[in-house]
């Protein structure tokens, strides 16, 4: 019993590697099966755009897409722009998860104030973005603060959300032995709460890096005169099609990134959690 | 073991609760004394409030009559003078064994340090330091439950069907555990159970609850020496004792029910 316990952890943990070094094969299919249906609209997309059957206008063609990446990577644009782009969206996601988590952390832990502001904000979070940015522009004009403004307000929402979910789902039989135990006010809080919702805090904070993103994307496109979002309207009143597709894949692949991103962090910090594979 | 000083007095104790038709009793005029190092253990039926006694002792369920008083002075709220075993080890998952056991207090401080390594070592668990709960038995992380209770040098340890969701071998193996431990701390010991066996084998004195209302049906004084052998005629000889007492509730509540129609 001492044995097998013992080396249960690590037990898991290389079974799970060999799982998927041995899963690598199906993997490699599966990636194969998935790619077939993109890789043939690709070449048939190449094939209509070379013979002219599709105005490159409308609809550049993949080469053509993919040079204007190259010349915009090598004149260094693409990573000016992509590097403004960031720093607006971290920014904007800082101040909003920043606000959701003091919001929802005082929320989820008074009563009387989850009775005076929850409800609003309830309200509130049922407005679209879009619908929203109009305003935010009204207010803060068509500056930095405006597009910061509507980033966190869309970063904000889904971490406000799950971190009253969170609180409020802390295991009552968990509270009790903390009762038993006489630990304080702040013991309590950082032994106690703060572990027990930190995995749906974390995933209300991937959930609201997604919602920054597209918020980043809603606020550059309305007006600006920097980031991703800027270089593909610049490049719609120049008629060149093939940028604003290089700006759809490059916001499609950060977004896919970003995401990879937090889930290792999330895998870290919840390892007591996540290794756990069951049977 | 000296058993001359009064530990926990509780006299007259009522306990009822209030659904939305009605109120049920759930204790009715309990009176207890325990002795400094005594191991009590209360048995009874399901609903026979024998939970919400020892809830009460531990100060997690208030609003009763009656004067329940721990070293003289009268029980106000949960604390750490008052270890509490769950029938689940309820420890938190995201803690290794030695920081469950340390919770709130920091493995830093050398003195806690020092005790819970002495703790694992009492409760056998050397070498699982840095394991987290989800890799343990359910033995295992109930032993870790009674180490985290241990750690505040309780007056009294409370513990509420502590080894009921254990199989028999495991159970019989805790059991042996806490005697052990309880042999050589000397920590005064309430154990509630349903299993008879079990109320023979640990306790000094058995009480017998009867359900609604829970009350106090017999007191049995097991003047047998530790190690007890399940198998010998003086443990035998307890069981029967025990388990008549339990036919004459069966009686009683068989009776009452007669006269009711």
């Amino acid at each position: 019993m001492r044995e097998q316990a013992h080396t249960l952890p690590s037990g898991t943990l290389t079974a799970q590697r060999r799982r998927v070094r041995t899963g690598s094969g199906g993997f490699g299919r599966h990636f194969l099966v998935a790619a077939l249906l993109p890789a043939i609209i690709l070449v048939v997309w190449q094939w209509a755009g070379s013979t002219g059957r599709v105005s490159p206008l409308l609809l550049p063609s993949p080469l053509a897409i993919g040079e204007a990446f190259v010349r915009l990577s090598l004149s260094g644009e693409l990573f000016i722009q992509l590097w403004h782009s960031l720093v607006r969206a971290s920014t904007g996601v800082f101040y909003g998860s920043l606000a959701a988590l003091l919001l929802g952390g005082i929320v989820g832990l008074s009563r009387t104030v989850r009775k005076l502001v929850d409800p609003s904000l309830q309200l509130l979070r049922l407005t679209p973005s879009l619908a929203t940015a109009p305003i935010i522009i009204l207010w803060f004009g068509f500056g930095e603060t405006s597009k910061i403004v509507i980033i966190g307000f869309g970063a904000f929402f889904p971490l406000y959300m799950s971190m009253v979910q969170s609180i409020l789902g802390v295991d009552s039989k968990l509270t009790e032995v903390t009762r038993v135990l006489a630990f304080g006010r702040g013991k309590q809080l950082t032994r106690l709460v703060l572990p027990a919702a930190l995995p749906g805090i974390l995933s209300g904070l991937r959930l609201s890096i997604a919602y920054g993103w597209l918020g980043l994307v809603v606020a550059e496109l309305l007006g600006s005169q920097s980031g991703i979002g800027y270089l593909m309207s610049h490049a719609q009143t120049n008629s060149q099609p093939e940028v604003i597709f290089v700006g759809v894949i490059i916001f499609a692949v950060m977004g896919k990134l970003i995401d990879l991103f937090v889930v290792t962090i999330e895998r870290r910090l919840l390892r007591w959690r996540d290794s756990f594979t069951g049977n | 073991m000296s058993t001359s000083s009064s530990l926990l007095n509780i006299q007259g104790l009522d306990k009822s609760f209030q659904t939305e038709q009605q109120s049920v009793q759930a204790l009715r005029q309990i009176e207890l004394d325990v002795k400094e190092g005594e191991f009590v253990t209360v048995i009874g039926p399901s609903g026979c409030g024998k939970s919400t006694l020892l809830r009460i002792i531990a100060g997690l369920d208030t609003g009763y009559e009656g004067s329940v008083k721990l070293g003289g002075q009268p029980i106000t709220g949960p604390g750490i003078d008052k270890g509490f075993i769950f029938q689940e080890p309820r420890l938190f998952p995201w803690l290794t064994v030695e920081k469950n056991i340390a919770a709130d207090l920091s493995l830093r401080d050398k003195d806690v340090r020092r005790r819970v390594d002495e703790l694992i070592e009492l409760v056998k668990l050397k070498g699982f330091e840095q394991a987290y709960p989800k890799a343990l038995s359910g033995g295992m992380a109930q032993r870790v439950a009674i180490a985290r209770a241990l750690l505040r040098n309780p007056r009294i340890l409370l513990l509420d069907e502590p080894f009921g969701a254990l199989d028999a071998f495991t159970r019989a193996h805790m059991q042996e555990v806490l005697l052990d431990i309880w042999e050589r701390n000397g920590t005064t010991m309430i154990l509630v159970t349903h299993d008879i066996d079990e109320a023979v084998f640990l306790g000094n004195r058995i009480i017998i609850l009867k359900p609604r209302p829970g009350e106090i049906r017999g007191r049995v004084t097991v003047d047998l020496p530790y190690p007890r052998k399940k198998s010998s005629a003086g443990f035998q000889e307890f069981r029967y004792k025990v388990l008549n007492e339990f036919e004459r509730i069966d009686e009683l509540a068989f009776g009452e029910a007669g006269a009711g129609i």
